[in-house]
C-alpha cells in the first residue's frame, strides 16, 4: 500500500481524473439509462413481471419458476420447468448452473435418474423424454422448454385437470414461440406463460 | 437444415460486423488522430492538468497507464471493503480482503474474473458506481495502448507516441460511452432490467415464493461487452435471462463483443496509411475465428461424452433459448475476444468442446482478441512473423518500413513469454506445492478425474489473458486462487504492455526504411498464412503437453 500512496501523491492527474470519470460512467451513464428505461419501458426494465387474473405479480415472463409442491415432488395439474441447478431449484438470487463435467458420474446418475422419473411422472417410454428435461441449464433460472417437452406433458396435464388432452395440445401448440427471426436460437414454450393459461382450466370440476 | 441453422447467424454477425468495419474503424481512426478537443475535453483536461497537445514519450505514457490503473485498484478496493457504510448496498456486508483484492484486480485489468456470486455479495453501488466503471476505462486503456503502438509504427524519428490521458478520454467519451448509450437502451426494450429496485418477492403460481432481483444490468451489460470486459451482473452471467433474454439480444450481444476488435484493423491501415496492412491483420483474425467457431459448433452439437449421450445432446448448462448453436456462437466471440461472458457453462461442455475455449484464449486472444489488447497482440505476432519470414527466405525484417532488430525482437519475444509463463506456473504451483494442492483438490475443484485439472488450467489460462470466463465448477473464492490468480491477472496485463509500449518508442524512434525487392510484403495471402502460422505454432508448442493432461486425455 506505500508504494499505492506513494504514486497517488505524485500522480495527482491520475486520481483527478479517475474521480471525474468515475461520476460521468459510474454515476451519470447509469441513472440516464435508468431514466429512459422508467419512462419509454417501465415494464421491462422493471422485469417484465406477469400477473394472474387477479392482477397479483406471479413472477417474471423472463425467470423460470418451479411448479412443485412443499416436499419438491412435480404438481401435475402444471407444466414442469426443466431441471435447476439454482439453489434449491428456480433460486432468482442464486443463478448458476451445475458445472458438472461431461464425464463426471454423479451427472450420468442424475440425468438416468431424471429420465426414470420424468418418464413415470408422464407415464410415457423413457426413450422419448428429451434432453432439456434431462439437463440443468445455464442459469437455473431458464424460462423455456422444448416444444416436444411440453406436448410430452400436454395429456397428464389435461388428465390432472379433468379437460380434453385435445385441448391442452392445441394449447401448447399456440404457445411455442418460433426461433428469432426464423433462424436465431430454438423453438421454444414459455412455462409461465402457459401454466397461467391454463389456470383455472377444468377448477369447476375440483 | 441443421446446417444452414449453425451457418446463418454466424453469416449475420459477420455481415453485420462487415458493414460496421469501415465507419466504425474510420471513425476510431479520427478520434485517434483529430487536434481538436471538444469543449467538455477542454474542460476536463484543465482540471486534471493535462496539456492535451503535448506528446508522451514511452515511459510518460507507460506512467499514466500504470498510475490510473493503481488509483482504479486502490478505490474498487475501498469501495467494496466500504459498501456496508455506503448507500444502495442492499444491505450486504462488506466484501473480505482477499475477494476485494482478486475482485479489483479482475475488474482493473480488463478480466472480470469473478470469484464471487453478484447477487450475494456486491450492492448496486459497488456494481455501477465501481464495476461498471472500471469497464469502461480498462478497455478505454487497452485501446489507448494499441493506438500508442500503431503510431510507433506510423511516425518516424519521433520521441512521442501519443498523450495517454487525451487517448483514454477520447476513447471513453467518444467511442465507449456513446455506443454504450444505445445500446443499454437496446437491450432494455429485449428484457435487460434496468432499476435501483431491491429484490422483490412474488408469490409463484404454485404457491411457493420467489425472489426477483433488481439491478442496473442494461447499462453494464452494454459496456461489459462493448469493452470485451465480461464480468457478469448475475452468478450466471448471459446464461441469465436478465442480462440476454432472447435469441436476439444474444446475436446483439456477440455483436457488441466483437464490433471494436474486427473494426480496429482498419483504424490500424488507415492511421498507417495503407488500408491493405489492416485487412492482412483482419483475414488472419478472421481466418482464425471461422476455424475455432466450426470446431466448437461441431463439437457440441456431436456431443460426445458420458452425460451428453446419456442426455441425448449436450444441453446441461445451455438455455434452451439458444441450444447448442447459438451457446456456441456466444462462446466462442467471447473467448476469442477478452471478453469471457458466457451464456452456457463451459465447465459441462463436451471434454474436448470445453477445450476450444481454453485454447482460443491460448492463442493469446488474438482473433480478433479484446478492445485494443487484440490488435497489439496481433502486431507483435505480425513483427515475430516478419522475423521468422525473413530468416526462412533471407529477407531483411521489416514491418512497414521499420526494421525488426534486436531491441524488437527481444522485446516482441518477451511479451509472448508472459502468458504461457503465469499459466503453466499457477497451475503447476497449484499441485506441486502440498499444502496448496490439499485445498485446491479438497474444496475447489468440483468435477472429479482429468475434468479436475482442466478446471484449474482454465482458471490460469483466463485470469493470465485476462479472459475471465471458468470452468465455474471451481471454488475460486479461497486465499489461494484469490492470491494467485489476481497477481496473474495483474501480471497478464501490465507486464506486456511495458512491454508494447517499449516496443512503441522504439519503432517511433526509428526512421522509415523505403520498399525495396527484399522486402517481404506484409499484405498478401502468403503473410497472412504466415501470421496465422506463427499464431498457432507458438501456441500450440507451449501448451500441448498441459492439454494433453487435461482435456485432450478426457475427450479422446
Amino acid at each position: 500500500m506505500g508504494s499505492t500512496r506513494v504514486l497517488i501523491r505524485h500522480h495527482g492527474t491520475a486520481l483527478r481524473a479517475f474521480l471525474v470519470l468515475t461520476v460521468v460512467l459510474g454515476l451519470v451513464y447509469p441513472l440516464a439509462v435508468t431514466g429512459v428505461g422508467r419512462v419509454l419501458m417501465p415494464e421491462r426494465a422493471d422485469g417484465s413481471p406477469v400477473r394472474a387474473q387477479d392482477g397479483t405479480v406471479v413472477g417474471s415472463s423472463l425467470i423460470g419458476q418451479s411448479f412443485t409442491g412443499a416436499d419438491g415432488a412435480p404438481l401435475p395439474e402444471w407444466f414442469q420447468s426443466r431441471p435447476s441447478a439454482a439453489g434449491d431449484g428456480h433460486d432468482a438470487g442464486a443463478s448458476g448452473g451445475s458445472n458438472l463435467g461431461p464425464e463426471n458420474p454423479d451427472l450420468v446418475d442424475t440425468v438416468e435418474e431424471r429420465r426414470a422419473a420424468v418418464a413415470e411422472f408422464e407415464g410415457v417410454d423413457p426413450g422419448s423424454v428429451p434432453a432439456d428435461a434431462l439437463t440443468a441449464s445455464g442459469s437455473g433460472l431458464d424460462p423455456h422448454i422444448s416444444p416436444a417437452y411440453a406436448l410430452l406433458q400436454a395429456p397428464r396435464v389435461a388428465e390432472a385437470r379433468g379437460v380434453p388432452a385435445a385441448d391442452v395440445q392445441d394449447l401448447v401448440r399456440r404457445s411455442i414461440e418460433p426461433r428469432d427471426l426464423g433462424f436465431l436460437g430454438e423453438e421454444r414454450v414459455n412455462v409461465l406463460k402457459l401454466n397461467l393459461a391454463v389456470d383455472g382450466w377444468g377448477a369447476e370440476g375440483r | 437444415m441443421a446446417v444452414l441453422l449453425a451457418v446463418l447467424p454466424a453469416a449475420a454477425v459477420a455481415l453485420v460486423l462487415a458493414l460496421l468495419y469501415r465507419p466504425l474503424g474510420e471513425y476510431m481512426a479520427r478520434v485517434f488522430t483529430s487536434p481538436r478537443d471538444l469543449a467538455v475535453e477542454r474542460g476536463f483536461y484543465r482540471l486534471i492538468g493535462v496539456d492535451p497537445a503535448s506528446g508522451q514519450s514511452w515511459q510518460a505514457y507507460l506512467r499514466g497507464v500504470l498510475a490510473f490503473s493503481a488509483v482504479g485498484l486502490l478505490f474498487l478496493y475501498l469501495l467494496q471493503r466500504l459498501q456496508a457504510f455506503l448507500p444502495l448496498s442492499l444491505g450486504l456486508p462488506p466484501v473480505p480482503e482477499g475477494l476485494a483484492f482478486s475482485t479489483a484486480a479482475s475488474f482493473v485489468t480488463n478480466t472480470n474474473w469473478q470469484s464471487y456470486s453478484p447477487e450475494a455479495t456486491v450492492g448496486h453501488l459497488v456494481q455501477f458506481g465501481g464495476l461498471a466503471v472500471q469497464n469502461f476505462v480498462s478497455a478505454a486503456a487497452g485501446l489507448a495502448v494499441a493506438v500508442a503502438l500503431v503510431r510507433g509504427l506510423a511516425r518516424r524519428r519521433s520521441g512521442t507516441i501519443g498523450n495517454f490521458w487525451v487517448d483514454l478520454t477520447r476513447g471513453t467519451l467518444r467511442i465507449l460511452l456513446p455506443i454504450s448509450l444505445v445500446a443499454a437502451v437496446v437491450l432494455i426494450a429485449g428484457g435487460v432490467v434496468q432499476n435501483l429496485g431491491g429484490p422483490t418477492e412474488v408469490r409463484t403460481l404454485a404457491g411457493a415464493t420467489q425472489t426477483i432481483p433488481g439491478g442496473t444490468a442494461a447499462s453494464q451489460e452494454a459496456v461489459k461487452l462493448l469493452g470485451t470486459n465480461g464480468g457478469g451482473y448475475f452468478n450466471a452471467n448471459s446464461a441469465h435471462p436478465f442480462e440476454n433474454p432472447s435469441p436476439w439480444t444474444n446475436l446483439f450481444e456477440i455483436v457488441l463483443m466483437l464490433a471494436i476488435p474486427f473494426s480496429l484493423p482498419r483504424t490500424f491501415g488507415r492511421m498507417v496509411g495503407d488500408h491493405r496492412q489492416g485487412y492482412a491483420v483482419l483475414a488472419a483474425m478472421a481466418a482464425i475465428f471461422v476455424v475455432s467457431l466450426t470446431a466448437l459448433t461441431a463439437l457440441e452439437l456431436n456431443g460426445a461424452g458420458a452425460a451428453p449421450e446419456a442426455a441425448g445432446a449436450a444441453l446441461e448448462g445451455k438455455e434452451q433459448r439458444f441450444g447448442v448453436i447459438a451457446s456456441a456462437l456466444f462462446g466462442s466471440a467471447s473467448t476469442l475476444t477478452s471478453t469471457g461472458a458466457v451464456n452456457s457453462m463451459f465447465d459441462s461442455y463436451t471434454a474436448l468442446g470445453g477445450m476450444v475455449p481454453m485454447v482460443n484464449m491460448m492463442l493469446g486472444e488474438v482473433a480478433p482478441g479484446g478492445v485494443g489488447s487484440g490488435l497489439y497482440g496481433m502486431l507483435v505476432l505480425a513483427l515475430l512473423a516478419v522475423f521468422v519470414g525473413g530468416l526462412l527466405v533471407g529477407r531483411t525484417p521489416e514491418y512497414l518500413g521499420k526494421r525488426i532488430g534486436p531491441r524488437e525482437i527481444k522485446l516482441a519475444s518477451l511479451y509472448i513469454l508472459v502468458s504461457p509463463t503465469l499459466v503453466l506456473a499457477g497451475t503447476a504451483l497449484s499441485f506441486a506445492v502440498p499444502a496448496v494442492r490439499a485445498g485446491v483438490e479438497a474444496t475447489s475443484i468440483l468435477n472429479p478425474g482429468l475434468h479436475g485439472l482442466s478446471e484449474v488450467l482454465y482458471a490460469f489460462t483466463s485470469a493470465s489473458n485476462n479472459n475471465g470466463s471458468a470452468f465455474a465448477g471451481l471454488t475460486a473464492d479461497t486465499p489461494w486462487f484469490n492470491t494467485a490468480l489476481g497477481i496473474a491477472m495483474l501480471l497478464g496485463r501490465f507486464v506486456p504492455i511495458v512491454f508494447v509500449l517499449a516496443l512503441a518508442g522504439a519503432l517511433a524512434a526509428q526512421d522509415k526504411a523505403p520498399a525495396t525487392g527484399g522486402t517481404l510484403p506484409t499484405h498478401r495471402p502468403q503473410f497472412v498464412g504466415l501470421l496465422i502460422g506463427v499464431t498457432v505454432v507458438v501456441t500450440a508448442l507451449t501448451y500441448f503437453p498441459v492439454l494433453a493432461l487435461g482435456p485432450l486425455a478426457e475427450g479422446l
